[in-house]
């Protein structure tokens, strides 16, 4: 079975963790430079703040109800991510991480046990890193995903499992709105609504040939997926919305930096591709390492965070911060498992102007670099070319007014205990 | 530069360093037989990396044991236990004292007995947080 364990708010819940006067209390999360809600507590979104709110339009609200605001802090959030992973890792023996706050479980447990290994896995999150998550558990990602919003929506426990076929649960999944489905946007959601289908349980019941006609193979590997039939693996998985991650288990264990640095870059090659092709730019390159958990060996496994100086979907920018944030990470001694690379805070790259550090010109040589370097990326690959590093910190140059400490990556920053 | 092969050890030995001398002709290195993997604090102060988190020390509360501005190693993994130094968040604030339990009262004890104990009954709003396992002190 599959399990999507998704955590709930999760730079919200960051803000959380080290911080309990915060808890029970409305929490909402700014976008660099202090512009949009990013994330809110259940607390806020109970107060009516919505999501992608401009900041200067929600003032009146904050104040009213002393709402806690903060900027994103992606140190904090990079590494609250790492801990869950870890943890998450050792619940399973194949994990697959989705997104910054998302991973995919592959897990041995037989249907009578699912809800109380579901249960299992929530609070052991909970308990080592403070993490609230939900589980949604399937014979399909597609199922598992859609049963974790069930979970969070519709259920106080925070997990849901599909045990068995979807007809079973078609008074539920016929009140549930196609666009809730995994790889379901916007625009196949107007269509098949034109077609009479709303919900999750007509989009089961539909035929074939019409969801191949309209939708292509991918849309019919999506209707089996709901019928419980598994046909999505990992390359054609729908990208997620906030982050973008790229990451692999070696095929042997990693020794060496040097071997660790080319992985490094070439995951930051594919995930800047990735990011170029959905048109997006991202703010942030986090690493992420770690040894194999099964192993009885010497364990490590840690995050670094970059924040670039401006958000970037140029290829050398991406890889340069990762080897800057791997070069922090790495110790020597241990046989790595994994590397990864996520990039976040991802903002849609027409929204970018030339700036004082990057003038029109070079804005658009390093456009058509990229254009062409995209086009003949099949001979380019595995992080062959390698450019020097442009990754300076520029902290200064980003409005960051309501910063929470970095609890858990800067030893001035940690919590204090009275 | 050469590397050596992974040393077979069903002990938690660490692995074999890279050897810092290049191989050449003649005698090795004495110094070659010695190399080790360096002592790792983390190895030694963390069972749980996921699960743990640092904490700075504030005020006296936890004299003689704990002092002002040590560090605390806290492991979220363990089940707080009868007698363990923990971190509890209450009134939200992180505080540390000692967890005793006994005749089915739980209590929250400082050390330095110029403070008070506390008592976690239902209506006080107190959480277990993690569990103390290393006090790190910088006395040079």
């Amino acid at each position: 079975m599959y399990a999507l364990v998704d955590c709930n708010n999760f730079y919200a819940s960051c803000e959380k963790v080290c911080n309990p006067a915060l808890w029970g209390k409305a929490v909402v999360v700014l976008s660099n430079n202090d512009g949009n809600v990013i994330a809110r507590s259940p607390e806020a979104k109970a107060l009516g703040i919505a999501m992608g709110a401009p900041f200067y339009q929600c003032t009146n609200i904050i104040r009213k109800h002393h709402v806690a605001v903060f900027s994103s802090n992606y140190a904090l959030y990079g590494d609250m991510s790492r801990r869950v992973m870890d943890t998450l890792a050792t619940c399973a023996p194949y994990m697959e991480v989705y997104s910054i706050d998302e991973a995919f479980l592959l897990c041995n447990v037989p249907l009578c046990q699912a809800e109380r290994y579901a249960l299992q896995v929530k609070h052991t999150v909970l308990q080592w890193t403070g993490m609230p998550v939900s589980v949604g558990m399937g014979a399909t990602k597609t199922l598992a995903k859609l049963a974790n919003h069930i979970a969070k929506k519709r259920t106080q426990s925070g997990v849901f499992i599909f045990a068995g076929d979807s007809s079973l649960y078609n008074n539920l999944l016929m009140r549930i709105d196609v666009q809730e489905v995994w790889g379901i946007g916007g625009r196949y959601a107007r269509m098949l609504r034109r077609h009479g289908i709303d919900t999750v349980w007509q989009l089961i019941c539909a035929d074939d040939s019409f969801i191949k006609k309209t939708m292509t193979i991918v849309g019919l590997r999506t209707v089996y997926e709901l019928r419980g039939i598994p046909c999505i693996n990992t390359e054609d998985a729908p990208p997620p919305k906030k982050c973008i991650v790229s990451s692999r288990s070696f095929g042997k264990p990693v020794t060496e930096c040097n071997e660790l640095q080319e992985a490094a870059a070439h995951y930051a090659s594919i995930a800047s591709q990735k990011l170029r092709k959905q048109h997006g730019a991202a703010g942030v390159v986090t690493v992420f390492v770690s040894t194999n958990p099964f192993k009885d060996e010497p364990q490590y496994s840690s995050a670094a965070t970059i924040t670039l100086d401006m958000h970037s979907c140029y290829t050398p920018d991406i890889i340069a911060a990762a080897q800057t944030a791997l070069h922090r990470l790495f110790r020597s001694g241990y046989r790595y498992k994994k590397v990864g690379i996520m990039l976040t805070d991802i903002v849609a790259s027409q929204e970018l102007s030339p700036t004082l550090f990057l003038p029109a010109q070079s804005y658009e040589r390093r456009y058509n670099l990229m254009q062409t370097l995209d086009s003949v990326n099949a001979a380019l690959g595995r992080g062959a070319v390698y450019f020097a590093s442009e990754g300076v910190q520029r902290q200064w140059a980003m409005r960051r007014r309501y910063l929470s400490p970095r609890y858990t990556t800067h030893w001035d920053e940690i919590p204090l205990v009275r | 530069m050469c590397a050596l092969p992974v040393i077979n050890s069903s002990s938690r030995l660490p692995i074999a360093p890279l050897y810092a001398t290049a191989i050449k002709a003649g005698f090795p290195s004495p110094a070659d037989d010695y190399i080790e993997k360096m002592l790792d604090l983390n190895e030694y102060l963390i069972r749980h990396p996921a699960a743990t988190f640092f904490v700075r020390v504030s005020g006296d509360s936890m004299t003689p044991g704990i002092c002002h501005s040590d560090i605390l190693v806290v492991d979220r993994a363990l089940t707080p236990m009868h007698n363990n130094i923990v971190i509890a968040a209450v009134n939200g604030e992180l505080t540390v004292k000692r967890l005793v339990i006994k005749n089915g009262t739980t209590l929250l004890v400082p050390d330095n007995d110029t403070y008070e104990t506390m008592a976690l009954t239902p209506e006080v709003d107190c959480t277990l947080w993690g569990v103390v396992i290393h006090i790190i002190r910088t006395v040079g």
